[in-house]
Formats: structure tokens, sequence, C-alpha cells
């Protein structure tokens, strides 16, 4: 029996094959699937702020940031056995919930800030990303197969789609 | 100033932040029965300190639906505001302000989302109008937005902002009823600054 491994709002977790990840309601975070096609091992991070460094006071969460989150997947994929060099990505999220009249706060960019800071992050990792549904307004539920790299994505009043 | 964490912040003024939420609820609470031209009974409001992955849990789940409205707040105090009410409850709540003229079961009209902002609107505003008063501050909303989607999306705007200060969420629920009970749920979230604004405009220490 395969099991679905639920990953919280600034949350982390690693799965094998044939079991799987999701988060549920993906907002202006960013759900970040990586897997390793050889070893069948996968992960799903969901993210909340882009950059760890920009925290001066209180104590480090490594799952909430996107550089140290993915970087903290990674390792704990590679644990399991899993190559850096072959993992590949798939990405979702970092929608704005709220469109303001007259104008893009910083609170609105939260979503595309935390894409922009995931692919470099990846980028840095030469981890390709296979896949992206970012953007837009609305919420987003995801379910990862590391088996197959399915990338499930469900919204409200939407047809599921896989990427 | 500046340097406190949000934990320090409840830690030491839990009880002043839960009478700013109860008597904030309330008065927003006077303004929907005024609005409704109903009594609206509201039970005491819980304050709640929540790790991020209780939040969607306590809403039933971070894929229910809910409707999200979600305002900036500027003045003496800057930061935003968000007032939470399930569908079904924000359903209820448009049946009564457009008098039936939404049927049940049908999709938000943009009718019914504007009323549902403007209830939002009429809502945080008494709310923030008694933190006002209270704080001696000012303290003006910008106008709001609103968005019906699931929970966990919806809060993961507030929880961005808490973010950046810990992992946890302050939120206050407050429980009203008229015919059917209805949940809604109130976030202030106030700039780190802020907090010690409010703390001071109260007499109260600043660590």
């Amino acid at each position: 029996m395969s099991e679905i491994i639920k990953v919280g709002m600034a949350d982390l977790k690693t799965c094998v094959s044939p079991n799987g990840v999701t988060t549920l309601g993906l907002g202006s975070c960013v759900g970040i699937a990586i897997r390793d096609p050889v070893t069948k091992i996968g992960g799903l991070a969901h993210v909340m702020l882009p950059d760890s460094t920009a925290i001066k006071n209180g104590q480090l969460s490594i799952p909430k940031f996107a550089d140290t989150g993915i970087v903290e997947l990674v390792k704990q994929m590679e644990k399991l056995g899993a190559k850096r060099s072959r993992m590949v990505a798939k990405i979702a999220g970092g929608a704005t919930m709220f469109s303001f009249q007259g104008g893009s706060s910083a609170l609105g960019q939260v979503g595309q800030r935390n894409v922009e800071a995931t692919k470099a992050k990846l980028k840095e990792l030469k981890i390709p990303i296979l896949a992206e549904d970012t953007g837009k307004n609305y919420g987003r539920t995801v379910i990862f197969y590391p088996e197959t790299g399915d990338f499930h994505i469900r919204a409200v009043g939407m047809s599921e789609s896989i990427i | 100033m500046g340097d406190m964490t949000l934990e320090q912040v409840t830690e030491n003024y839990y009880d002043v932040l839960k009478e700013l939420g109860n008597i904030g609820a309330g008065n927003a609470m006077t303004a929907l029965s005024q609005m409704l031209q109903c009594k609206v009974d509201m039970k005491v409001p819980q304050v709640k300190l929540l790790e991020f992955s209780a939040v969607g849990e306590l809403m039933g789940g971070e894929e229910q639906i809910m409707v999200g409205v979600f305002l900036g707040v500027e003045g003496d105090i800057t930061g935003s505001m968000m007032f939470m009410v399930e569908e079904e409850s924000a359903r209820h709540l448009i049946q009564k302000i457009t008098m039936g003229m939404l049927p049940p079961g049908t999709e938000f009209e943009e009718m019914g989302l504007s009323a549902m902002k403007e209830v939002g609107n009429i809502i945080t505003g008494a709310y923030l109008n008694s933190l006002s008063t209270m704080t001696n501050l000012k303290i003006f909303p910008t106008p709001p937005a609103l968005t019906v989607d699931m929970a966990g999306a919806i809060l993961s705007v507030p929880a961005i902002q808490f973010g950046i200060l810990g992992d946890k969420i302050l939120l206050i629920q407050s429980q009203f009823y008229d015919e059917v009970e209805l949940d809604g749920y109130f976030i202030l979230i106030p700039d780190l600054e802020s907090y010690a604004k409010i703390l001071t405009a109260l007499g109260l220490p600043v660590v």
C-alpha cells in the first residue's frame, strides 16, 4: 500500500516510491518537488519566504526559506541514496492571493519573489526545472509521485492538472 | 524597540492583545448587527497563538473554502489585517444583505462578492476603530481586497507576514450567530515596530 505523506506550511518531507508527498492549499508559498528518477527518491518542500539571510532576529527555521529549505531537502534525499546530479525539479505556487487597486505592494510580490528565489537556488544547485505552475491569483494543492515524477495540481473551480 | 520577537510580545502582553481582540471583535459584531438589522450574538472571542500548520486545521482543513478580506493598515501604526469566514457562512451573510437575491448553491456573483467586501470593510473598520480609540493612535484601513479560495492559500498571506517574525500566527477566533452559527477569524498583523507602539500607547512598558 502506498502512502501520501503530508507536508505542512514551512515544512519539508522526503519519500520513496511508491509513496508520494502532498501539500494542501499553497498560496503565495512555493512547493518544490524534487526527484531522482533512478532511485525514485523524492521530496517536497513548502517554503514561505525567499531569503533566510534577510531575517535578523529570532531562531531560524530551515524549511521556511527557499534558500535553506531547498538545500536541506536535497541533503535529506542524498542521505536516502539519491544523487544530486540526477535530480530534477517541478515547482508550483507563488500566487498573488490579493490584488489591490493602484499597484503592487511589497506584500503582493512575495509570491513572485519566492518563485525567483526558488529558481535561483535550483540553478545554483544545478537541478533543472522540468515544469512549473506558478503565479496567478489562486491557491493550489499539489501531490507529487516520485515513481513517475507526476506533479498533480488542484485549484478551486478548476479540473486537476498534471505537470 | 524593534528588537522584540513575536514570542516576547505575546508572552508579556498576551492578555492585552486578548482584550484588544475582545473589544475589537465586539465592536465588529455590533456593526454587523446594525448592517443586517438583526441581533447578532457573539461568544467570547478566543485569542490563539498557533503554529502555522495548526491554523488550517482550526478552520476545518487547509482545503476548506473560505472568503478572505484583506486590507492594509496605515497611520500611526502600519501593518495589515484579515477577516476570514467560511464560504457557507459568507453565503448566509450575503443572502441576508442582498435580501435573498443570491440563490443558495449558486456561484458567488459579482454582486455577492462586493456585498461580502462591504461586510469585511465594516467589520474590520469597526475592529480598527476600537483599537484606535483605546490606543489614541491614528489607524486608517486601506480599501479591502477579497478572495474566495482554500484556507491554506489565504492564510499564506498573513503567515508570510508573521513568518518574518517567528513561526506562529496570532489569531482571534470569534463565533457569532444570528440564525445560524458562524465562525469568523480576525488576524491583525501589525509590523513589529507597531506592536511596541500599541503597547506604549496603552501605557505598558516595552521590553
